[in-house]
């Protein structure tokens, strides 16, 4: 089974220090660079676009593409901004792999930023991971010291400064509009668009904003061509990727396989659901993706697999609930989070999710109204496709797939508490005393 | 509703497109919102955050359409934000007129805005006018399905001493915030905090003192930002609206003034897309109760045996014509600059053909027989067309600020300068002594220019033919400053334009208010003018020689020369010297006094005649551009004063003569008949006098440099104390080298000594950029009025340490 996994970002977290210039350098780290200066910008960017690298965040799209759309002729320094800002429930594969191999990011940010022009390079992490964020400084410190950065790097010519940027704590900043208010020094609030950050971006320039995973990704493909990258995953979703799992697993955690693997894969690498229980639902790539359920376990994951179903790929975090679990309580657990997250800045976001959680709570509690499904339906048709950005669609997202796949645990909810159907207790990994509201 | 079309440009000239609304094809301008081209065709879309003078946001998602077709034939998949939405050629709209989507989209949204919202509607100021609660009933659900908690905060909370916040009925539009980051460029209130718990926040250590608050209260779509003088006033639906035009400064700007139980109870920004947009100051909003004191004059009073007692109407006319047939026509007129162009016309007229005496003025404030000339030969007779306008201001290359602080002189012009700065990268150069609040606030170029060194200064900025200058009525303080400014626009082939500061003052020199001018721009030495006047006015002759301006009236009258003064509503000490405006009453042989309160100079008035307040009459104010404003009747009451006007006719009937004009539609229609002059303009008659520029420190000391605080000390904003509070405080301001060498230091107070012994306190700011040698001092704060000392710009005084005269 394990040689469904392909390990490229990951191949290095086993070494001692990993993290360090030293064991990265060893294993062929920033050999990249000197390949990538040997071409012109355009030829890294061709080669990326090439590649079939989609955008490891969650909306997919061609990385390469988004590199060529920076305008050549706009006078203003040009800007590559990483999202470092991981902070959705359940996805966890940047932060893994900036704490294990920073320097795998700041590789790929050189080869980036030379490919755009860019000679200021930030990353905007979340501030909470202050150990992550130790590290990646710390990398790019010495990444300076080994003269990967700063000026005139390997005798390219080339400059480049990377900064990384702390983020104090809100959701909303890992959407890439409110992310460069807040790096500006704003409240993170969602931008109007048009103008798009390709063309007035960070400090109203033009601005590429990518995943870490993305952006990591780059020196492989530099160093092993398009095609070895191409050659992996599906047709149209291509390469590797880190698939996090989490939840009522054996064995929860990062595996790095090709786009298109199945759950019933990964559930087998992961040791499979604990022992004695079945699986009930899961997200294909975080709380914001439509929930999928048992039916859906040989669907590939990969962009077109998952929206074939009815969801999205997102960010890979599969987040695995077992029997024991109501979803209605998740559902809550979830939109309290989007509730606490909204930015305010639109209404339907910011109301919406103030009434979605009360009203959630009545089912939870079993004191909804005979009706009340429809209307939380309701609420969430009125929310969805209404907001000023995608929070608030991902707010609603796991509310209606829930309904969709268990009405009547909706509907239970007339009359019964969620805790009488699904005892707490059962759900959690260690002892929890029967009756207790965990 | 704001078509999208660059000033001066016509509309023929813009490139339209053709979109589809509600299956109605309509051709908008390029770059159109698709809100506003609903509007075009007469469809209301329902909207919190959208205002067409504001940049968009797309935040309350109200105004959500729908869109089948973005003219490429393919559609949009989720509902769209009208506002933000810019028409595309062939674009198809569907709003909630035609769309079940939109119109379900909009019905959820306002259901969302009613979750936290708390429904005070009986006893909040805006129910009966409020967006929210009209658009929930035209656009929502009658009920609301939310049964659960509501948010809410301790309420309200002053963002201001004049702004109220409740944050329980906001919804977050952000238009507040909007407007003062971009309108008016006072950013002290922002939305904080996220979620439901976002709201309106204010800096802790800095209150929203901004000149032109009012006006968020006016654009909150909610109850949720309301004013602390009107709050629990009225009901919206008991109050009667009168458009009219504001009377506080020459800027012009529309007004809406409602009122109840005879008293008006609000004023709001009215609507002018030419004057103010939508916008107006706080002091033309919130500054209308000064005549409700016990000061107010209500019937005549006539000095008897030293004391002034209430008369009847009849004995005080007698006694008034009394006087002034003794004195002939040895007599001056001094009208103040409040007056509208019919009151202004009205003693004009009764200088000329009643008195017979060309000693006229309305210049209560320093004043130079250099503008003499200059309001006769490049003001008086010009119209509208002739001169430069607000939409100029952001159509121009650049504008050039000369004795005129738009902020505190000019409101109005102030925010379309800044708008023409924003939007049409308009440059701003000002010849200031420092960079005030409102020049950075315009990312003017300060050239640093010493009070009296405005010529100097000028003939140092590059003028061309797409530069505009606006020269401030202080002009008159700076010797040979108005001149250079006529030389060197004139070579340059730039506009001027001469921008007084009160309201009536562009009608007074129109209507001829001044030694030198007759109605129309017509000049008294000119003897075909002069026939033309006296033909139309129906007597033989009117005096041929210039008569004596405000300074000359009030020697003459100290030295007995003129046995007469009728004087309308002005204050002592907003003259060059307060006490030479005092003697010269005190020793008039005769003063008759207009005034709709009691002052300083009905106090030393012979005979007293209550005039009508300014909500009280009807009339036209023309603003600095030339443009008309009309003035309308706001209270109707049987035993309202009577108009100056009025007052003056009764006296030349009285008198024997007849003023020939009684009420303001027979001045209006008389002074319109009679046209402006068209004959040759008035070229300047001889040198002007003390146009010799004064030279620097020319004793030692340091010189002074003023202008007035928007709110300030003036009498006009009497009675409103959280408007008060609001003014910026009075400070000193001086160089940090002016510091060193006078002995001060920043924070600590400096009293200022003049040539004549008099001196003032202040606090003293140093500033790094305050020219050297000179201190900045506001011309008339609270307790602080320059008129009391006799200084003027220019003037020489001495600074020492707080407390040490």
């Amino acid at each position: 089974m394990t040689d469904l996994l392909t390990p490229v970002l990951s191949a290095n977290w086993g070494t001692a220090k990993s993290w360090d210039i030293g064991a990265y350098a060893a294993g062929g780290g920033y050999a990249a660079l000197d390949k990538a200066f040997a071409m012109t910008p355009d030829q890294v960017t061709e080669l990326v676009k090439d590649a079939g690298l989609r955008g490891r965040g969650g909306a997919g799209f061609p990385t390469g593409m988004k590199w060529s759309f920076v305008p050549k002729d706009n006078p203003n320094p040009k800007y590559l901004v990483v999202n470092a800002d991981e902070s959705e429930p359940g996805t966890c594969k940047d932060i893994p792999l900036l704490l294990a191999s920073p320097h795998t990011l700041v590789e790929g940010m050189i080869i980036a930023s030379y490919a755009i022009g860019c000679h200021t390079a930030f990353v905007y992490i979340r501030g909470e991971v202050l150990h992550v964020v130790r590290r990646l400084r710390n990398a790019v410190e010495q990444a300076y010291a080994a003269g990967h950065l700063g000026k005139d790097i390997h005798g390219s010519g080339y400059d480049l400064d990377i900064i990384v940027h702390a983020g104090a704590g809100a959701y909303i900043c890992g959407e890439e509009t409110a992310l460069l208010d807040s790096l500006e020094g704003r409240r993170g609030q969602p931008r109007l668009r048009p103008p798009f950050p390709a063309v007035a971006g960070l400090y109203a320039s033009p601005t590429v904003i990518n995943n870490v995973e993305s952006i990591a990704t780059v020196p492989s493909i530099v160093v092993n061509g398009s095609s070895w990258f191409s050659a992996m995953g599906t047709e149209k979703s291509k390469g590797m990727t880190i698939y996090s799992l989490s939840g009522h697993v054996t064995r929860p955690g990062q595996f790095e396989a090709p786009l298109g693997v199945t759950l019933r894969e990964l559930l087998e690498l992961s040791g499979g659901i604990r022992d004695g229980h079945q699986l009930k639902f899961w997200t294909p790539g975080g709380s914001s993706t439509p929930i999928l359920t048992g039916e859906h376990l040989d669907v590939p994951l990969d962009y077109e697999g998952m929206a074939g179903v009815g969801s999205m790929l997102g960010t890979k975090a599969l987040q695995v609930f077992d029997e024991t679990v109501s979803v209605v309580r998740t559902t809550l657990r979830w939109v309290e989070f989007y509730k606490h997250e909204s930015c305010g800045k639109c209404t339907p976001c910011r109301e919406g999710s103030w009434w979605l959680v009360q009203l959630l709570k009545q089912f939870e509690d079993g004191v909804a109204a005979p009706g009340d499904v429809d209307k939380l339906l309701d609420i969430c048709d009125n929310i969805g496709g209404k907001s000023f950005c995608a929070l608030a669609d991902g707010a609603v997202a796991c509310v209606t797939s829930a309904v969709r796949h268990f009405r009547p645990e909706f509907e239970a909810g007339y009359h019964t508490p969620a805790r009488e159907l699904f005892p707490y207790g059962r759900s959690a990994l260690f002892e929890v005393p029967e009756g207790s509201h965990a | 509703m704001s078509v999208v079309t660059k000033p001066g440009e016509a509309l023929a000239q813009v490139d339209t497109i053709a979109v589809t609304i509600d299956g109605i094809e309509v051709q908008v301008p390029k770059g159109t919102l698709a809100i506003r081209a609903a509007e075009m065709v007469g469809i209301a879309i329902p909207r919190f955050c959208d205002h067409p003078l504001l940049d968009p946001v797309g935040a309350c998602r109200q105004c959500l359409v729908e869109v089948p077709d973005m003219g490429n034939g393919r559609g949009m998949p989720k509902p769209q934000a009208s506002c933000t939405l810019e028409c595309a050629p062939g674009m198809k709209i569907n709003t909630q007129v035609t769309s079940p989507v939109a119109e379900k989209a909009q019905a959820g949204m306002l259901e969302f805005l009613l979750v936290n919202h708390p429904l005070d509607c009986p006893i909040c100021d805006k129910g009966g006018e409020c967006p929210l609660q009209n658009q929930a009933l035209s656009n929502g659900n009658g009920e609301s399905r939310y049964e659960g908690v509501k948010r809410t905060f301790p309420k309200p909370v002053p963002v201001s001493a004049q702004v109220l916040l409740d944050r329980e009925r906001c919804v977050l539009c952000a238009r507040c915030t909007r407007f003062s980051e971009q309108i008016s460029g006072d950013p002290f209130i922002a939305l904080v905090e996220r979620g439901a718990l976002q709201q309106v926040g204010k800096y802790a250590e800095h209150p929203y003192n901004s000149y032109f608050s009012g006006n968020v209260i006016q654009i909150c779509p909610v109850g949720a930002l309301t004013s602390v003088s009107y709050r629990f006033q009225s009901r919206p639906f008991d109050l009667v609206s009168t458009d009219s035009t504001c009377e506080h400064c020459a800027g012009g700007c529309a007004l809406r003034v409602d009122h109840r139980h005879f008293q008006v109870k609000r004023r709001l920004a009215g609507a002018n897309p030419a004057v103010n947009e939508e916008w107006n100051c706080d002091k033309g909003r919130f500054a209308f109760v000064s005549g409700r004191g016990e000061d107010r004059v209500t019937r005549p009073l006539v000095r008897r045996d030293g004391v002034l007692k209430v008369a009847s109407w009849p004995e005080a006319i007698d006694a008034a014509v009394a006087g002034l047939r003794a004195a002939g026509s040895s007599a001056g007129v001094l009208t103040g600059g409040r007056l509208t162009v019919e009151n202004a016309y009205g003693y004009s007229k009764f200088a000329r053909a009643v008195l017979g005496t060309n000693n006229i003025d309305f210049r209560s404030r320093p004043a130079s027989a250099e503008e003499t000339i200059f309001l006769t030969t490049q003001v008086a007779g010009r119209g509208l067309g002739d001169g430069v306008t607000y939409a100029d201001l952001e159509a121009a290359k650049r504008v050039v600020l000369v004795c005129l602080e738009p902020e505190e002189e000019a409101a109005a012009i102030f925010l379309r300068l800044r708008k023409a700065v924003r939007k049409h990268k308009v440059q701003v150069v000002t010849l200031a002594p420092y960079a005030s609040n409102g020049s950075v606030k315009l990312n003017a170029t300060v050239v640093p220019t010493g009070p009296g060194d405005e010529a100097a200064a000028l003939a140092g900025v590059e003028l061309d033919a797409d530069t505009l200058v606006l020269v401030g009525e202080r002009a008159a303080t700076s010797p040979g400053t108005l001149a250079a400014v006529v030389a060197k626009a004139e070579s340059a082939g730039a506009r001027f334009a001469w921008v007084p500061r009160r309201a009536g003052d562009r009608g007074a020199v129109e209507v001829g208010c001044l030694p030198t001018l007759l109605p129309g721009g017509r000049a008294v030495h000119d003897a075909a003018a002069r026939v033309d006047v006296a033909a139309a006015w129906g007597v033989e002759t009117l005096p041929s020689e210039p008569g004596l301006d405000a300074t000359g009236i009030l020697s003459a009258a100290e030295s007995g020369e003129l046995q007469a003064l009728v004087v309308g509503g002005l204050e002592p000490r907003d003259f060059a010297s307060a006490q030479q405006v005092r003697d010269a009453l005190e020793s008039a042989g005769f003063v008759v006094s207009l005034e709709s309160r009691l002052s300083e100079v009905t106090e030393r008035a012979d005979v007293v005649f209550p005039v009508a307040l300014i909500e009280e009459h009807a009339g036209t104010f023309w603003n600095w551009e030339h443009r008309p404003g009309v003035v309308n009747t706001v209270i109707r009451q049987a035993n309202t004063p009577m108009t100056d006007l009025r007052v003056l006719a009764a006296l030349a009937d009285a008198m024997g003569t007849s003023l020939g004009v009684r009420t303001v539609d027979q001045a209006a229609t008389e002074f319109a008949e009679l046209g402006s002059w068209e004959g040759p303009r008035p070229v300047p008659a001889g040198k002007p006098n003390g146009a010799k520029p004064r030279a620097n420190g020319r004793s030692a000391g340091f010189r002074v440099a003023t202008w007035r605080q928007l709110l300030d000390g003036g009498r006009g904003m009497d009675g409103e104390a959280a408007l008060a509070e609001t003014a910026k405080p009075a400070v000193a301001r001086v160089s940090p080298a002016t510091a060193a060498k006078a002995g001060l230091a920043h924070g600590g107070e400096v009293t200022v000594v003049t040539d004549a012994g008099g001196f003032f306190t202040l606090p003293l700011e140093v500033a790094e950029d305050m020219v050297d040698g000179a201190v900045w001092v506001p011309t008339n704060a609270p307790g602080v009025s320059l008129g009391e000392f006799g200084v003027l710009a220019g003037d020489t005084v001495q600074l020492n340490l707080g407390g040490v005269a």
